[in-house]
């Protein structure tokens, strides 16, 4: 703020700008006349040289304003390309190389705003000359500034417990990072805990998961928090604050050593609770615990089904025989609890489709028609019916039809490809014809194979004798005659013809969506959805685990649908991508902060409680700004009414001469 | 200055001149996002990049006004969505306060549009900036332009005076 730094660059006091219009190959140039704009650049004022080359931010395109820098003079730049998010920072570095303060830059962009968007050369050349001028001006009221460096809080949250997480977390845990691990249901392991056996290799969940779930729970840097959920977060980049709601489980957790017993005592002699975990195939008891393998191992209660919630009148022998270990709470509550950490990763999975949703599929009404989750805890040794594949009725079924593309590849559900359905479908056929020998009929939009040993795994499932139709099945009713089988309507796309199938069971290749509260989950992290409503990653191709909200990172398959083998090389990749931000230590952030011109300052309060971020305080009659507070969004520098309040990279000056740039040829 | 390639669209029919204050988070976003998706749109619009739509101060519109634009866009982001908590809820108060004093001065406060436009609506973006083009141009011009020697205090070159 001070004259010399406004003189700084050159010594002479007038600007020396360099313009530099970018072809991108053809991608700019051939919807804008990038010599015309150059020329058009060349003759404003302050605009010492003005070239244009094919790519800008190679390594010539930079050396060439490097050379420039050093042998002309120049003190301000000026890049008409692309995206600032996307290479500002490329010409910002090369410019400090040139040895000028990377901020005496301005970065137009004439590609995504003009090139892509445009198709008339003449307007798209107008459209970028306007834009080029605004830069031009502006750039004269640059100022030199140094980033800000904070320090990263080497700990991480990492939002939910499924294959994503628990890989996350071990990971960054064996790096020796401290890690907690956020899961609102009672056990870590996600829906991967679910399935029976996973394609193409058939090995068995349990056995791959279980160990790490162990692992997780007996590593010294892991912190798992069960039942709880992340309610509120603060902070920034390397330096969060998260409040972590902790649900009730009625259970001391570290008094209850899982020996169940509670369990077997509970005056219920049945369950009568559907099972969540076996997606309400069988009953259990209100003191339960949802899975063998679960971890941790301890048991909870369901205050809706147990008697001493509800009456208080029970004779509570679950607390009879555990009075040794005493683990038994009934007057647990809610409670909150802080973490402070310097990045996250969010990988709190998906919701499977809910079948009820086409009804003509049946699901719910029709006893024979399964889900494909409902049939993966059927074939699981440790579900409902240890593994013995018997239908509602109690019968075998000797005749089953698998419909693909449930909630997937449909306008009137969900428009993306699930990417897992077609797959697992395939693994229920060979598991349900390994198990009784049943006739399989498999119906298919498109069979898609893509992966390792995939398109193999379905030749062999076809060879195994599954019958593969393809055509969309329209409707599923029950047969005439009350035989207890349904008939599966479709269109065979092969033969050309209608084909009506009776079956004994119907299995729905139901898709994968965002999780019913992902909109919440995104609002608390302050991160983006795509138009499915999965998470936005902050570049499709290079930046996939990333999002806009800097020191937070995706996983599995809240991102988009994905198998296991892609949610842990994700999940992998986001911790690699916390451990960098980790590692380096500090962070550069932008020093678009906000700053008080005291002489100028009135003493309003006008900005005071404006400030989202309570950085703005008030001493002696003036307003001050605390640059560690601020985020730089700018709202105090538009309110201000004396105009003593300025914003670094967007001052008044400089988006009024923007205003005149991009107006100077009305 | 070759004005040749600089003047606006061909045709004699008239072209409206909009400016627009998008916020780095949301709708600038969007922006791009319609580029990487080659989405095609009215050439009308001119962006300029602000941190958050709380950050346009109502004086940047009137001063769009008062050099010659036909309209002025502000894009932030949705209501609960402010990369900076609530930004946009002061962009929106300071759009209600620029409506009724625009209404006031005489000019039609269909000239001045808020939007909340997230990063992944580039489709509305396309759609906002057509409609907008469409509606400015059978409102005609704004003719609101000052003379630039009324109105601009003079521009210094020499930095040394810029502050």
């Amino acid at each position: 703020m001070t004259e010399a730094n406004l003189s700084a660059g050159n010594g002479n006091g007038s600007p020396r700008i360099g313009v530099y219009v970018c072809h991108c190959g053809t991608n700019i140039s051939a919807t804008i006349d990038v010599v015309a704009a150059r020329d058009v650049a060349e003759n404003l004022p302050g605009v010492v040289l003005s070239r244009e080359y094919k790519y800008m931010c190679s390594d010539p395109g930079q050396e060439i304003i490097k050379d420039d820098i050093r042998e002309l003079g120049l003190d301000r730049i000026v890049v008409a390309s692309c995206s600032p998010c996307l290479h500002e920072e490329t010409f910002r570095n090369a410019i400090a190389d040139g040895g000028l303060n990377p901020y005496f830059f301005q970065m137009v962009n004439i590609r995504e705003h003009a090139s892509w968007v445009h198709k008339d050369i003449k307007a798209a050349t107008a459209k970028a000359n306007d834009l080029i001028r605004a830069a031009v001006r502006r750039v004269r009221f640059h100022r030199p500034l140094e980033a800000r460096r904070v320090p990263i809080d080497p700990r991480v949250l990492v939002v939910g417990g499924g294959i994503a997480g628990i890989h996350s977390a071990l990971t960054l845990a064996d790096a020796g990072k401290k890690v907690y691990l956020v899961e609102r249901e009672p056990s870590i392991g996600g829906h991967m805990a679910m399935f029976d056996k996973t394609f193409p290799t058939l090995d068995c969940a349990a056995c791959i998961l279980t160990p790490k779930m162990t692992q997780v729970r007996a590593h010294p840097n892991i912190e798992v928090m069960t039942m709880s959920e992340v309610v509120e977060i603060d902070g920034f980049v390397g330096n969060y604050r998260a409040k972590i709601k902790h649900k009730p489980r009625y259970i001391l957790e570290d008094a209850c050593v899982g020996c169940l017993e509670c369990i077997d005592v509970c005056v219920f002699r049945n369950g009568k609770t559907p099972d969540e975990f076996n997606l309400g195939l069988s009953k259990r008891k209100p003191i339960y615990i949802p899975f063998p393998q679960a971890v941790p191992q301890v048991v909870l209660i369901d205050p809706e089904g147990c008697i001493e919630f509800r009456t208080g009148r029970c004779k509570k022998t679950c607390v009879e025989v555990c009075a040794e270990r005493n683990a038994i709470d009934f007057t647990q509550e809610e409670t909150f609890s802080e973490v402070e950490i310097g990045s996250v990763i969010i990988s709190t999975g998906f919701k499977a489709f809910d079948a009820r949703r086409l009804p003509q599929y049946g699901y719910g009404r029709l006893d024979p028609v399964y889900t494909a989750l409902e049939v993966e805890r059927l074939v699981n040794a440790s579900g409902p019916t240890e593994g013995e594949i018997v239908l509602r009725d109690g019968s075998k079924p000797k005749k089953v039809g698998i419909i693909h593309c449930i909630g997937s590849r449909d306008k009137n559900t969900n428009v993306h490809c699930s990417r897992v359905c077609c797959m697992y479908s395939l693994k229920l056929a060979h598991l349900v014809k390994e198990k009784t020998d049943a006739e399989i009929y498999e119906f298919f939009i498109d069979m898609r194979t893509g992966g390792k040993g995939f398109e193999e795994f379905m030749l062999r499932v076809k060879e195994e004798g599954v019958t593969m139709i393809r055509g969309k099945v329209a409707e599923v009713y029950p047969e005439a005659g009350n035989t207890g089988r349904v008939v599966l309507q479709a269109e065979d796309t092969f033969l050309g013809m209608v084909r009506k199938i009776p079956v004994d069971m119907v299995i729905l290749a139901t898709g994968i969506e965002p999780q019913a509260d992902a909109e919440d989950v995104r609002r608390t992290f302050n991160i983006s959805c795509s138009t499915g409503g999965f998470f936005t990653e902050r570049h499709p191709k290079l930046a996939p685990v990333s999002t806009f909200t800097d020191g937070v990172f995706l996983a599995g398959a809240c991102q988009a649908p994905k198998d296991i083998p892609d949610t842990v090389a994700q999940a992998g990749a986001a911790a690699a991508e916390a451990l960098a931000l980790i590692d380096a230590g500090h962070i550069e952030l932008e020093p678009n902060t906000a700053f008080v011109v005291e002489e100028e300052c009135s003493g309003c309060k006008t900005c005071v409680g404006l400030c989202p971020f309570s950085a703005i305080g008030y001493d002696e009659g003036k307003a001050s700004i605390n640059e560690v507070l601020c985020k730089g969004c700018g709202t105090c520098v538009a309110a201000c009414p004396s105009g003593s309040i300025r914003q670094n990279l967007f001052e008044d000056e400089e988006i009024f001469e923007e205003i005149v740039g991009v107006m100077a040829n009305v | 200055m070759s004005e040749s390639v600089d003047t606006q669209v061909a045709g004699n029919g008239f072209e409206p001149m909009i400016v627009a204050f998008f916020c780095n988070w949301c709708t600038y976003m969007a922006a791009d996002l319609a580029g990487t998706s080659r989405m095609k749109y009215a050439p009308n619009v001119r962006v300029i990049r602000v941190m958050c739509s709380g950050r346009v101060d109502p004086q940047f519109v009137l001063d769009a006004m008062a050099q010659g634009a036909d309209g002025v866009l502000l894009g932030g982001c949705h209501p609960g969505d402010c990369h900076y908590q609530e930004g946009n809820y002061k962009a929106l108060r300071r759009y209600r306060l620029l409506k009724r004093l625009l209404t006031d001065l005489g000019i039609d406060e269909e000239r001045i549009r808020l939007e909340w436009i997230s990063a992944a609506e580039a489709d509305r973006l396309r759609d906002v900036v057509n409609e907008m083009t469409e509606q400015i141009r059978s409102l005609g011009p704004a003719n609101l332009q000052v003379p630039q020697e009324q109105f601009v205090k003079p521009v210094p070159i020499s930095l040394e005076v810029s502050v």
